[in-house]
């Protein structure tokens, strides 16, 4: 394909396939989906993929990845793929319930949750069509924004599959849910992938959701999840993201949080072409509150935009969220926050920072902190930076003996663990700090499986000080 | 003595818009509507140079190409640019030699606005142009700053005088198609400053422009200019009030500002054009592009605005930093009460290196106002060791108004370091309660606060500004609070 | 000068005083005592006019005027003053400003003039002076950034500017340590006078060694349960508010 100029109509191919498709999805989706997929698609067809000349895409072009004549995979291919090779790298200790995606498609393992008894789902958004109608048509469908996004837009028209969890009132899930997403195809592939999470009241879910590419493949995910967190509920969310430099990840997460409902999500972006994040919290009941947090380190091309908006629409809510990234090499970076707090969310307590170093001459970022308040009884602070490591601490480093290189490594990796810190499963966190370390000392760049895959053993890093002595 | 700015408060008693009254003066107008014919009109009666008038027409076609803005976190009914009168001038009986020679009613305008003409009454010290609706009236020492080769004079003066000068600055900072509001202003623009500070001068006296809008229908669309040249030094002050009407009135200006090697211009301005009622009736839409560039190296451009009228502001006095080392500042109070909207801040551009820029910017909300802070922080590839830090808060007066900060950072330079804070907040029960003990009535003790809130920014104004504009705070909040 | 008849007290239903009865006479210092918790400061918040409170029955009256109709700065006006117990920053307001503002509106109520910028920087500086405050202070911000020590003085070097004839010291000696309490209480000990009156309400008897009191109350669950001369003070050090919790 390289050397010729074909301009492939991506726009064209998708909305020929849901004329294609929409009479299948009819004979099993519910009448109100089917409108929901209609209405999408008229939206998607309106506006088409975003471009540059949008506010809100101003700084990432979509252009160039979506010039490839993409495949649409439209059922599962679980033949094609190893699935050994694929799960052979569970952490030792690392106690989760695996579930996988391949190519935007779940694949059927055959094991079982322990907590399944208590009634916690986890499968396929397929089986939960058929099998959990009654959540499906409470929410599916219902916090997801379709105007004016017109990638979630096409996500809900054509989305088949995904991952759909449901934990009901008052059970605390003990096991870590794993979601690993693949890609790995022999051609381009434009995979969307829809997920469904519902905790109940009172309870409580730890998931961890892996985006990695198998080969060097250009993929483009558009990736939708709706998350609930009914009353009181507890999510911890982590969104780890390492995917291969020919590829997109365009991930919109819709949290909704309902009364004294606690969310933490940390988006953790090791490598990948081009990963655009939008996270949307909504506070829709008194006392909830979420940390909203990212790390990401980027080289070469690559390319990170990182969303969040977070609405305040009732009062004695709080949020905080800290974005964090270094760029290096020709790397962009952008990050937009968006705070809103509406008219009457009094007593609302809203922090957002977002610090970044750049370490060459040609790595760029854009930083856009927006605070939209109504409420005059609040509490909302934001900040933004752009600077490089400290010079006295580097100098304080090096007076200790320790060489520049490392120095600065140390330095770039005590900025990154602000973030990493802050992972409440322990064996996660090390496994995070392990691979941040790596990333920083350039050993990984496609990491060609699940981030949580270890079958190479990595040297222990050459700055292993104790933080805390600094 | 100088006049305590302590006693300020004092003396407010009456939250009205004191400036709206009407001077009866005859006045020469163009036919409404825009047109290359009012152009050409407007042209005509400044008799001016074949390459002015292209440089109008020139804007005018680009500007017909062009749409308004809508990025803004503002609303306002559809603007009819037919409906405008783009040229008002007070009739002149003939060439001005004196002061004397000034129509009475408008000696009394300016009077009246606490603004004097007559030289010898001046005792602070300052120069005053004054612009009514399109023309400048009346410029004041224009003699005595001759004498050290500074020009002050009105636009079209300038035009006249030194049209080489004019043609070398004009639409280098701000060209003719940077924005919509500035095309329409390239198109038609009637009168307003020039000011040209010679090398290595330093300007002895304040120098300031003094705007009003009278006429009905009028939009007024001023032009600044100032240069200042090789190691000059100049502050100059620009004041603004318009009658009450229950239209809304288009004003859409231009600043220019150049500052050469080792020069240094501040620019204050105190803006108090007519805010409309309590209903959000009437008042001025302010569309205004101001902005500066530190060419030389070392140079710098300081703005220091206190906005407390119009019914909408859009406006972001920018530096553009081009000499190393050369520094800009924004340093910004705007207040919005009732109905008013304002989208304002700052953008500093940095090109050069070791550059410099700060923004202090703290926005005041109350009744069912939106207040925005939006500015631009650029650090281009060029731009080695560059600085920027910003701090924007906003204080709440109730829980009707809206406060918002959309601060863009860019940064192309890893040897940069940009900064930016921010801050939202009320005035707290207990800051009330504590000054209510003191004896001091809660709207004295609001004033007061919000005097203390803006305080990092007034303290940058001149003396004679900063009394004016303290007192302009503590009134357009009046009632703010029940 | 001051007299409280029967005085009940709530906050969002809970009732914090339960009968207060208080007569302050000129010239006298009345000290409030007792453990934390039992309404001192809630009294003297009351006295003021803070609307968090809600009086549900009795009177105070204040030189014949009936207080509780009087909204806050009138209160002052009349001469009531309030040393608070944790005096709020007021940011880019400097106490010049600050006192002049206040000086000037208690003088407008009563009908005067504003007072003349110099008298009124003359008046600033002898009242330093007399209270032995160095410099500075004037210029500085409200509270701002003020020591837990310097922002007491200056409630005492407000009270001197504004001369009250009733002057209401909550917990003033609180975080203060030994020279700084020195300080305030001399300020007060030369303010006094025949023809006004201190309050002051303390949990230690240590500043009324150097304040001597009239009349000591103690204070207990929103009753006064005993009042006596400056010895009651000494008996309480000694025998500690459990003696009055017993006797309770």
């Amino acid at each position: 394909m390289d050397g010729t100029n074909t301009n492939y109509n991506t726009r064209e191919a998708l909305l020929k396939l849901f004329d294609e498709r929409i009479a299948t999805y009819a004979l099993s989706d519910s009448p109100e989906v089917i409108t929901g997929r209609r209405e999408a698609i008229a939206e998607f067809a309106r506006a088409g993929f975003p471009h540059t000349k949008l506010e809100k895409w101003r700084n990432t072009d979509l252009g160039r990845v979506l010039n490839n004549g993409f495949t649409f995979p439209l059922a599962p291919l679980a033949a094609d793929v190893d699935l050994e090779e694929i799960f052979r790298c569970e952490v030792p200790g690392f106690d989760t319930y695996m579930v996988a995606q391949l190519n935007g498609w779940f694949i059927e393992r055959g094991n079982k949750l322990a907590q399944a008894s208590q009634g916690v789902v986890v499968c396929s958004m397929e089986e939960a069509f058929e099998k959990h109608a009654d959540l499906i048509a409470v929410h599916y469908g219902k916090y997801t924004r379709v105007n004016n996004n017109s990638l979630s837009a096409l996500n809900t028209a054509l989305a088949r599959d995904g991952v759909f969890i449901y934990v009901p009132d008052n059970v605390e899930v003990n096991e870590i849910v794993q979601i690993v997403n693949l890609v790995q195809s022999a051609y381009p592939v434009f995979v969307q992938p829809r997920n469904l999470v519902i905790l109940g009241k009172n309870s409580s879910l730890r998931l961890v959701h892996c985006d990695d590419s198998v080969d060097d493949q250009v993929g483009f995910i558009n990736s939708v999840s709706e998350v609930v967190l009914s009353e009181n509920a507890r999510l911890d969310h982590y969104k780890l993201q390492n995917k291969n430099d020919r590829s997109a990840l365009i991930n919109n997460v819709f949290f909704h949080l309902e009364a004294g409902a606690n969310l933490s999500t940390n988006a953790i972006s090791l490598n990948g072409g081009l990963i655009r994040n939008e996270v949307y919290v909504r506070l829709n009941g008194r006392g909830s509150h979420a940390d909203i947090l990212g790390v990401y380190l980027m080289d070469r091309d690559q390319h990170i935009d990182n969303q969040v908006f977070v609405d305040h629409a009732v009062p004695d809510c709080t949020s905080n969220e800290l974005f964090k990234g270094i760029l290096d090499d020709q790397a962009s970076g952008v990050f937009n926050g968006h705070i809103l707090v509406r008219k009457d969310a009094q007593r609302t307590n809203a922090y957002q920072n977002n610090k970044n170093i750049l370490i060459s001459d040609k790595a760029v970022i854009d930083s856009k902190p927006f605070l939209e308040i109504y409420a005059d009884d609040v509490k909302c602070s934001h900040g933004a930076t752009v600077g490089q490591l400290d010079s006295e601490a580097m100098f304080y480093l090096r007076s200790r003996g320790i060489n520049a290189d490392n120095a600065r490594m140390l330095l770039m990796y005590a900025f990154a663990a602000e973030i990493v810190n802050k992972i409440s499963i322990p064996k996660l966190k090390l496994r995070i700090d392990d691979l941040v370390k790596k990333r920083l000392r350039g050993e990984l760049s496609i990491c060609d499986q699940c981030v949580l895959h270890c079958n190479s053993r990595e040297q222990k890093v050459s700055f292993e000080i104790d933080m805390s002595k600094i | 003595m100088e006049k305590d700015p302590n006693n300020i408060l004092d003396e407010v008693t009456q939250g009205e818009y004191k400036y709206g009254f009407y001077t009866d003066i005859e006045m020469e107008t163009a036919p409404k509507g825009l047109s290359e014919d009012t152009i050409r009109f407007i042209s005509a009666k400044k008799n001016e140079p074949e390459w002015l008038l292209e440089y109008r027409l020139n804007a005018y076609r680009k500007w017909l190409g062009m749409t308004e803005p809508t990025w803004a976190h503002l609303h306002h009914s559809p603007i009819n640019y037919q409906d405008i009168i783009y040229y008002a001038a007070p009739k002149k009986k003939k060439e001005l030699a004196s002061l004397d020679e000034v129509d009475p009613e408008l000696i009394e305008t300016f009077n009246k606005l606490g603004i004097s003409l007559e030289e010898q009454k001046r005792l602070t010290g300052v120069a005053v142009d004054a612009v009514i609706d399109s023309v400048s009236v009346k410029t004041t020492f224009s003699e005595t700053l001759e004498k050290q080769g500074i020009i002050f004079c009105s636009f079209s003066e300038a035009v006249q005088k030194v049209p080489e000068l004019v043609k070398q600055y004009l639409g280098t900072v701000v060209p003719p198609d940077d924005n919509y509001f500035a095309a329409l202003n390239s198109a038609v623009f009637s009168d307003g400053s020039f000011c040209y500070i010679p090398k290595g001068v330093r300007c002895p006296i304040e120098l300031s422009t003094y705007f009003r809008i009278n006429a009905a229908n009028t939009g007024q669309f001023e032009r600044t200019l100032i240069i200042g040249d090789e190691g000059s030094y100049v502050s100059y002050m620009e004041g603004c009030t318009a009658p009450m009407r229950d239209e809304n009135q288009l004003h859409a200006a231009i600043v220019e500002i150049i500052a050469l090697k080792d020069a240094e211009v501040k620019y204050s301005t105190v803006q108090n054009w007519y805010p409309g009622n309590k209903l959000g009736e009437g008042g001025i839409y302010n569309f205004v592009t101001k902005r500066g560039i530190c060419k030389g190296n070392n140079s710098k451009i300081s703005w220091t605005q206190v906005e407390t009228g119009s019914a909408i502001t859009w406006k972001y006095p920018s530096v553009v930093l081009m000499g190393d080392h050369s520094v800009g500042e924004f340093y910004s109070v705007a207040v919005t009460n009732n109905y008013q909207q304002a989208d304002t801040g700052s953008k500093m551009i940095h090109l050069g290196k070791n550059t410099k820029s700060t923004i202090i910017s703290k926005g005041i909300s109350a009744g069912y106002s939106n207040n925005s802070y939006r500015g631009l922080v650029k650090m281009t590839k060029r731009a080695e060791n560059a600085r920027n830090f910003s701090q924007c808060d906003s204080l709440l007066l109730g829980d009707k108004c809206g406060a918002h900060t959309f601060p863009y950072i860019k940064t192309e330079n890893k040897t940069s370091i940009v900064e930016h804070e921010a801050t939202t907040s009320k005035i707290s029960d207990d800051q009330l309660f504590y000054c209510n003990q003191r004896g001091i009535s809660t709207e004295s003790a609001i004033g007061l606060i919000v005097n203390g809130y803006a305080r990092e920014v007034l303290k940058q104004l001149p003396m004679e500004f900063a009394v004016e504009a303290q007192k302009l705070l503590s009134i357009s909040l009046e009632g703010s609070v029940g | 000068m001051l007299s409280i008849k029967n005085l009940r007290v709530s906050i969002e239903g809970k009732e914090i005083l339960k009968g207060i009865n208080l007569e302050v006479r000129p010239g006298e210092v009345h000290a409030i005592m007792g453990p934390n918790g039992t309404g001192k400061s809630t009294l003297a918040a009351v006295i003021a006019g803070r609307d968090i409170f809600e009086v549900e029955e009795g009177e105070i009256v204040f030189n014949g005027k009936n207080l509780l109709e009087m909204p806050v700065e009138d209160r002052a006006s009349e001469g009531i003053f309030l040393s608070f117990q944790y005096p709020v920053e007021i940011p880019g307001v400097s106490i010049t400003n600050f006192m002049r503002t206040a000086v000037n509106e208690q003088r407008k109520y009563h009908g005067l003039d504003p007072m003349p910028a110099n008298e009124f920087l003359a008046k600033m500086e002898e009242k330093k002076r007399m209270l032995d405050i160095h410099a500075k202070l004037a210029n500085r911000s409200v509270n701002e950034g003020f020591s837990g020590g310097e922002k007491k003085k200056n409630e005492i070097f407000q009270l001197a500017m504004l001369e009250p004839t009733l002057a209401i010291l909550d917990e003033t000696d609180s975080g203060l340590d030994i020279d700084a309490l020195k300080v305030v209480a001399n300020g007060v000990n030369k303010l006094r006078r025949p023809d006004n009156a201190f309050l002051v309400i303390t949990h230690y008897q240590r500043l009324l060694e150097y304040i001597v009191p009239d009349i000591v109350h103690v204070l207990f669950d929103g009753r006064i349960v005993r009042s006596g001369g400056k010895e009651l003070a000494m008996e309480l050090e000694e025998k500690g508010y459990e003696w009055i919790r017993s006797e309770a």
